[in-house]
């Protein structure tokens, strides 16, 4: 057992669970906080693959600017909490959760004995140069530098359009 | 040195996508259902950058980083169209808004 085992088994677990306690919740906002506590495990787990960078973007995109547009729009939205939510024991639930938990038997049978993978083994200085923020800005501006403007642009759409969507009363 | 095999990053990725598809599934809160797309997204990111390091290949991370960029510009427009119905609608639970049906 070294301390990276220890490491990815609590964060892992903190991730699962948490994503599990966000979609049991009735009250939205106790939701948005446990995606927030969901997201800082994922970034934790980043940071153990040696992707330094989109660590540190998955902090500050996801749990600071786009958790914080959630939250502000919960605050301004008058949402009655769920009743709670397995408690009703519709039939339609039940099956989505049937479903749902089916494929992810599915899907885990192919990685655990299929292995896609085929024992991948990481080099690990390879892996850490990877990661820096060096490496994917040179490939980021070089080879990728038009799908980056595009998102640039993308961003600016998105702006315009949810300012107008939400300004005025449409019909 | 790195003793965890890329099959636990896989795992856990595919749990928590499951985990959001049963949200989108079972919530009734518009707001709640754009989260777990959220999730699942993020899900998606922990796979690309699992192999990407893996692989010793920057390319999944800059994949990742678009999908950041994405996500940023999906839930803007996404929560903008929500205040809209709720303006509209006065509710933001996903069984009452039903204006395109007839």
């Amino acid at each position: 057992m070294n301390a990276e085992i220890i490491l990815f088994i609590t964060l892992a677990l903190i991730a699962a669970v948490s994503s599990v306690m966000m979609i049991t919740r009735p009250n939205a906002v106790i939701s948005a906080v446990f995606l927030v506590l969901n997201f800082f495990a994922l970034a934790g787990l980043y940071l153990l693959l040696n992707a330094q960078f989109i660590s540190v973007v998955q902090i500050i995109v996801y749990a600071g600017a786009i958790m914080v547009l959630f939250l502000f729009v919960l605050m301004l939205l008058r949402t009655e909490s769920e009743p709670k939510v397995f408690l009703d024991k519709k039939p339609i639930k039940m099956f989505a959760l049937f479903i749902t938990v089916f494929v992810f038997i599915q899907v885990a049978y192919l990685i655990l004995v299929g292995k896609p993978s085929g024992n991948l083994t990481p080099d690990q200085l390879k892996s850490i140069e990877t990661g820096t923020i060096q490496s994917i800005g040179r490939e980021l501006y070089t080879n990728y530098i038009l799908p980056f403007e595009v998102a640039g642009f993308l961003l600016l759409a998105a702006t315009i359009g949810a300012m107008v969507l939400a300004k005025k009363k449409f019909e | 040195m790195s003793s965890i095999p890329i099959e636990y990053y896989l795992i856990l990725s595919a749990f928590m996508f499951v985990v959001g598809v049963t949200g989108v599934l079972i919530r009734r809160n518009a707001i709640v259902v754009f989260m777990c797309i959220e999730l699942m997204l993020n899900s998606a990111n922990l796979s690309l950058v699992a192999f990407s390091s893996y692989l010793g290949n920057p390319i999944g991370q800059i994949f990742v980083f678009f999908v950041m960029t994405v996500a940023a510009a999906e839930a803007a427009v996404g929560l903008a169209i929500i205040i809209a119905v709720f303006r509209n609608k006065l509710t933001v639970n996903i069984d009452e808004i039903n204006i395109f049906r007839w």
